[in-house]
């Protein structure tokens, strides 16, 4: 095929953005890249190479876009000019729409920060070539879409062996599947919580890699912080969690609102209040710490950039909507909902949920996910329930042989209604959970717009 | 009251479909109506009795199913031939489906043996079978509509000695392309259908706890009728969506 010129290449996909945009059909966040890459290939790997600075990538089943933007806010205390995707448009040809988004820039960009979906990472790891991987963890998900887990893990090791020497890996020692991915050739940052308290009582129903990498043996846990994540190590072949180079040393959740984080690292302490609530979220904070230092940024300006730091969009984002506190927790997959799951009952009081679960392409069409999720806790802590969605009464069955009274909840497919519906029983200075599925939570957040609660997210960073 | 007991085969290794919405089917339907549920988990290395009233057998990753597999034959495969000869429930989804019958045959031509208690053998397709599905199901002399979700790369085939479990009214079924969709031998069922299964399909639920029960109790025993109104509407729910689906 004829190859057009770069600068024709650009300003065409650009104007199809523009229309795009212009025509309603969201943010354009990925048709003017793959305009783009039809008209010129190998157009990523051109404009990634004019960045002096370098690029990283971030991946993982859970946690992506809030510790991208954790890191984009250290990132910004060296004022580096960035490129960065929009959350969501994690596939090759939204990182295309980033770059093209930023190439007329002036000044130009010199650093690319980039969520990548898991499946995508390969692939983008190879056009984007970046300085340094961070790589988070790896949950069942969407099996439909996704496959199994190993079949990742496993196209992760082979993308790991032929990345260049001196590529950083940033690896999670908590998540067997992503400590193993170490390969011995080139530079490694591990990151973990070790504080002591950090600890379920068990493995969770949906716990994954509970074997060991390397002789399939049950894994033991001295620790257990989060999903199948912990202190593990193989009785039999002797395989072990790595020491975590950067290390959440003490965790403090400060109910639904946020944590205190001491974080050590070979530089010295990190100190930070971050105003993300959850375990999860000391995961992330403490894999932005790893980045940052990795990435060569002031050891003294991480703290205060992670304290900045705010929410990503449906990512325990709060809004006020009518004189009511709004709190979106995405929860889209077994692992993500059981934090969300436990992150809410942080709240000392009766909880006010409005749970919501799509089943569309982003969703995965298959819904059985639900019955992985521990959802049991909550119905003691119960104040109302609304579930809304596609599959609502699906929702509401999962509840019910919970063991849930079926008058304690209100089904009402129709988002709108559901969420008037939550609002109107929330009590005077309560908040209401919303954990939503992610067409859910972009259904949910349109109405929160119009509501004039919620930034459009193409607005949003 | 009557007490309905369930061995639950590997749940630590063959969970990944949200296999334990069925045991809970099982138990609050049962509690419901003023029965009991007991289960008993038997994983790697464990010896199973010979004479629970319902055997269950879940689906899991490929690494798992491996894993199970040799066990399954060397432990535990005589004692479920005893008891579905016994009159014993045995349920075997997706990739338990493929584990009770004779084998799976990988893309690389290595076998993993099975049980052969359904007379079906499942060898791998390049592509994988993943989808709503809508099936009819012979219930007690009636066809009932059953609802599941499917994601398999075998391609299972049914010998002469057991019989379709289903008639695939919309997905892929046993192999995309005979129209049958799981198997059955007596009381012994295997489908590819998760979703899970029991949930949204409550005729079904009832017709194995009826047998289940008669089992546990030597006789036939009345199932009081329960409020299913959301059990159906969910149930509606998964067929709207196949339509759905389909025109868009």
């Amino acid at each position: 095929m004829t190859i057009a010129p770069r600068g024709l290449s650009v300003a065409l996909a650009r104007g199809i953005g523009a229309l795009s945009r212009r025509l309603g059909r969201g943010g354009g966040t990925s048709a003017p890249g793959r305009v783009l890459l039809w008209l010129r290939p190998k157009a990523i790997q051109e404009l990634a190479s004019t960045l002096t600075r370098g690029s990283l990538v971030i991946s993982a089943t859970n946690g992506k876009t809030t510790t991208g933007r954790l890191i984009g806010s250290c990132v910004a205390t060296e004022r580096w000019r960035t490129v960065s995707n929009r959350a969501g448009a994690n596939l090759v040809f939204g990182v295309a729409t980033a770059l093209l988004d930023a190439v007329a820039d002036e000044p130009s960009p010199e650093f690319g920060l980039f969520e990548v979906d898991e499946f995508a990472l390969p692939e983008l790891v190879t056009r984007l070539a970046p300085r340094v991987v961070v790589l988070m963890n790896l949950f069942r998900d969407q099996l439909d879409r996704y496959g199994e887990l190993e079949t990742i893990a496993e196209s992760w090791a082979r993308m790991i062996a032929r990345l260049p020497a001196t590529t950083i890996l940033v690896l999670n020692a908590d998540d067997p599947a992503i400590a193993a991915l170490a390969d011995g050739n080139r530079p490694v940052v591990f990151f973990g919580v070790e504080d002591p308290s950090a600890r379920l009582d068990a493995l969770p129903h949906a716990a994954d890699s509970t074997r060991c990498r390397v002789c399939a043996s049950p894994l033991v846990y001295d620790r257990v912080t989060l999903g199948h994540m912990g202190d593990w190590h193989c009785t039999h072949c002797g395989s072990r969690r790595p020491t975590p180079d950067v290390a959440a040393d003490r965790v403090t959740l400060l109910g639904t609102t946020g944590i205190d984080l001491e974080i050590s690292t070979p530089q010295g302490a990190v100190t930070a209040r971050v105003a993300l609530p959850g375990m999860h979220n000391a995961y992330n904070a403490t894999a932005a710490v790893a980045a940052a230092l990795a990435l060569g940024i002031a050891h003294e300006h991480i703290g205060p950039a992670l304290a900045n730091a705010e929410a990503a969009f449906g990512r325990s984002e709060r809004v006020m909507v009518s004189g009511h506190e709004v709190v979106l927790f995405l929860a889209k997959n077994p692992a993500g909902a059981n934090v969300t799951v436990q992150t809410v009952q942080l709240d000392p009081d009766p909880l006010h949920l409005l749970i919501a679960l799509n089943d569309r392409t982003a969703d995965g069409n298959d819904v059985s996910w639900i019955w992985d999720v521990d959802y049991e806790p909550l119905l003691e802590r119960l104040g109302d329930l609304v579930i809304t969605g596609d599959r609502a009464y699906d929702m509401g069955l999962r509840f019910v042989y919970a063991g849930l009274d079926r008058a304690r909840m209100r089904i009402e497919p129709d988002p709108e209604r559901a969420l008037d519906a939550a609002l109107a029983q929330l009590p005077a200075g309560r908040c209401l959970y919303v954990l939503p599925t992610y067409t859910a939570m972009l259904g949910l957040r349109s109405i929160l717009v119009e509501r004039g609660a919620a930034n459009a997210y193409w607005h949003d960073d | 009251m009557s007490t309905v007991r369930v061995c639950h085969l590997y749940p630590n290794e063959l969970n990944i479909y949200a296999d334990r919405g069925n045991i809970a089917v099982l138990r609050r339907r049962l509690e419901w109506r003023g029965h009991e549920l007991s289960v008993v988990d038997a994983e790697i290395g464990d010896q199973i009795p010979d004479d629970a009233d319902m055997y269950y057998l879940g689906g899991g990753q490929d690494r798992d199913q491996i894993i199970v597999a040799g066990d399954l034959a060397q432990t535990k495969a005589e004692a479920l031939h005893r008891a579905a000869a016994g009159g014993s429930v045995v349920l075997a989804v997706c990739g338990g489906y493929q584990l009770a019958g004779h084998g799976y045959t990988g893309v690389d031509g290595t076998r993993m043996p099975g049980i052969g208690l359904l007379d079906a053998d499942t060898v791998a397709g390049t592509t994988r079978l993943i989808g709503d599905v809508v099936i009819s199901v012979d219930v007690g002399g009636t066809p009932v509509t059953v609802v599941g979700f499917e994601n398999h790369a075998g391609r299972t085939t049914l010998g002469g000695a057991s019989a379709p479990f289903g008639t695939v009214r919309h997905g892929h079924g046993n192999n995309d392309i005979d129209g049958t969709e799981g198997a059955i031998t007596g009381r012994v069922i295997g489908t590819y259908l998760h979703g899970p299964l029991l949930p949204k399909n409550p005729q079904l639920a009832d017709m194995l706890l009826g047998w289940a029960l008669e089992h546990a109790t030597g006789g036939p025993v009345a199932l009081a009728p329960l409020d299913d109104a959301l059990e159906m509407q969910a149930h509606r729910a998964a067929i709207a969506r196949v339509t759905e689906r389909r025109s868009a």
